[in-house]
């Protein structure tokens, strides 16, 4: 009986523990919410979606910044989910146990905790230097090497829940192994590398650090991606720490625009997998 | 595309059995063990199996007849599932794993083939013991490894998947949702399936890894019908952990015990007079 008390006991104090732990950080993320929704909102109007960033004291919108942002993510997703995939294709079903595997894996391990402000110097002594200027391909690139890493750590996963029974199956028929891959592994786990392709994107949506050093920013309509490119986290960045008033509200109506669009994004990879589990 | 027919030996179904069968098969007899009458379709001559440096197979030598059901039982672990994993040199998938010795098909030793051994497994189909359906619909299950290696009208994959799933005694039950995703169906379903999709590429000689191990005994009962029902086209080896079914659907039966042939011989005679101590003790249940 003693047992027994003691054991409630301990039960009671590591739930409670955890509660209050949980509790800590969902205090912190609903107070962002909050602040975010509070300042943010009632700036959200039809001009934002058509008019670029305007001189301080004139009207205007976010329209270059957002438009920019989508493109600038929409390449640095393109260049960079297509290689991890690939990669993470080799690390699931070719590199499994041999030393080049390991040596890839533990590399990928390493970009995939590099600082992103880190990636973006070194963009900018790679391509802005020897280019000559800012443009919006050194934005891209820099993305894609934060995309890379997150996208070869999922396929390679969801690729590996794949059983092998399975693979056996498909190569028992006579089927080459390229065919198995494609045809049997790919199909059982895209849910899931679509997933890591998400989370991917939604990473790089909020990126400012990468971008300084590469596509610097634009506040003129563009879609130039050889020149300095207009980007959502490079206009927060400047006009939030700016003097003028309706520049602080764009910025605020831009933080909230980027962390929805996140959130939507890590909600739609969520339902991916689930989806994948019911299946 | 190069023709996998070099392991055929001309039992193409769903042709009539041709003159090449063996004569016992044809009168619906079980063959007098002793003396076979035909040559066998699998001849294995000091077959050794390495995982790494564990010998797993020492040396096995056996026959496995045309249109016979060959049944390979034993305890755990005593190899069965690896010599049948020979068979199509689906090993060969994983790095370390190697197998020495002679499997003849057709006068040629299959382990030292130099060509493209997809060729081999297209002739050699294998069933496993949990059922895989592939994730895609049921059609799209059978057409698959038939598209690998014949270039079918959509007419005659159809008339061609319909035949397979009719085979498998599957096609009353899913005629109706052949574009379901094959991973709906019930497990004994798609183990049918399973069958269905191996049979479907016409192979010479099937294998079957416990195929009814994971399924309910009325499931159990419909494949273990189904595989006497294709003994008439194929040849069948069967690895199996349950006496009953080894008895009750094999023609031959082979006990193997810590990686060696212990003894194979005609099924009824192995059951009721074994000749060996040990395979005695097994089907009495003193061990294993």
């Amino acid at each position: 009986m003693n047992l027994y008390l003691r054991r409630r006991v301990v039960n009671r104090v590591g739930l409670t523990l955890s509660i209050l732990a949980t509790l800590f950080g969902l205090f912190w993320l609903v107070w962002l919410l909050w602040t975010l929704f509070g300042n943010g909102l009632r700036w959200i109007r039809p001009s934002l979606f058509f008019e670029s960033t305007p001189p301080p004291g004139a009207n205007g919108g976010l329209a270059n910044a957002i438009v920019g942002s989508v493109i600038l993510t929409i390449a640095g997703v393109g260049i960079g989910a297509p290689a991890g995939i690939l990669a993470g294709t080799y690390l699931a079903e070719f590199g499994r146990a041999s030393r080049l595997g390991a040596i890839v894996r533990f590399v990928n391990d390493i970009l995939l905790s590099a600082p992103s402000i880190i990636i973006g110097v070194f963009i900018y002594g790679l391509i802005v230097l020897r280019v000559g200027h800012f443009s919006g391909w050194a934005g891209a690139v820099a993305l894609a090497l934060i995309v890379l890493p997150v996208v070869v750590r999922t396929t390679e996963n969801m690729m590996r829940l794949v059983p092998d029974s399975l693979r056996e199956a498909a190569a028992a028929l006579g089927a080459p192994s390229w065919k198995v891959t494609i045809v049997i592994v790919y199909r059982s786990a895209r849910p899931g590398i679509l997933t890591g392709v998400l989370l991917g994107m939604a990473r790089i949506s909020g990126e400012t650090a990468p971008l300084l050093f590469t596509a610097l920013n634009n506040q003129f309509w563009s879609t130039d991606m050889s020149r300095p490119f207009p980007n959502l986290p490079a206009v927060i960045f400047q006009f939030a720490m700016s003097p003028y008033e309706d520049w602080q509200h764009l910025a605020w109506a831009g933080a909230l625009l980027i962390t929805v669009t996140i959130l939507v994004i890590n909600i739609a990879a969520r339902m991916l997998l689930k989806k994948r589990g019911k299946a | 595309m190069e023709s996998p027919g070099q392991f055929s030996t001309g039992n193409q179904p769903p042709e009539p059995a041709s003159s090449k069968v063996p004569l016992h098969a044809a009168a619906g007899i079980p063959a007098k063990k002793a003396a076979p009458v035909a040559t066998p379709k699998v001849e294995i001559r000091g077959l050794s199996f390495f995982y790494g440096k564990y010998k797993a197979l020492h040396d096995i030598d056996m026959d496995i007849h045309d249109r016979q059901i060959t049944a390979f039982i034993g305890p755990s672990g005593c190899g069965k599932s690896t010599l049948l994993r020979t068979l199509n040199r689906i090993y060969e998938l994983y790095p370390g794993q190697r197998a020495a010795g002679k499997i003849m098909i057709g006068g040629r030793n299959l382990l030292e083939r130099a060509d493209d051994v997809n060729l081999l497994r297209a002739k050699v189909g294998m069933v496993f013991q949990k059922p895989t359906p592939f994730p895609m619909s049921v059609q799209d299950n059978i057409s698959f490894g038939v598209q690998l290696y014949e270039r079918l009208s959509r007419p005659d994959l159809e008339v061609r998947v319909q035949w397979a799933l009719e085979k498998a005694a599957l096609w009353n039950e899913v005629k109706d949702k052949l574009r379901q995703d094959g991973t709906a169906l019930s497990g004994g379903q798609q183990q049918r399936l399973c069958i269905a999709r191996a049979v479907a590429v016409k192979p010479d000689i099937l294998l079957l890894d416990e195929p009814a191990s994971a399924l309910d005994p009325l499931s159990t009962q419909k494949i273990e019908q189904l595989i006497t029902e294709l003994k008439k086209d194929y040849t069948i080896a069967i690895v199996t952990h349950n006496m009953q079914q080894a008895a009750r659907v094999s023609d031959y039966t082979a006990f193997m015990y810590l990686g060696r042939l212990v003894e194979f011989g005609d099924t009824k005679k192995l059951f009721t007079k074994p000749a060996q101590q040990q395979t005695e003790e097994y089907i009495t249940g003193r061990f294993g």
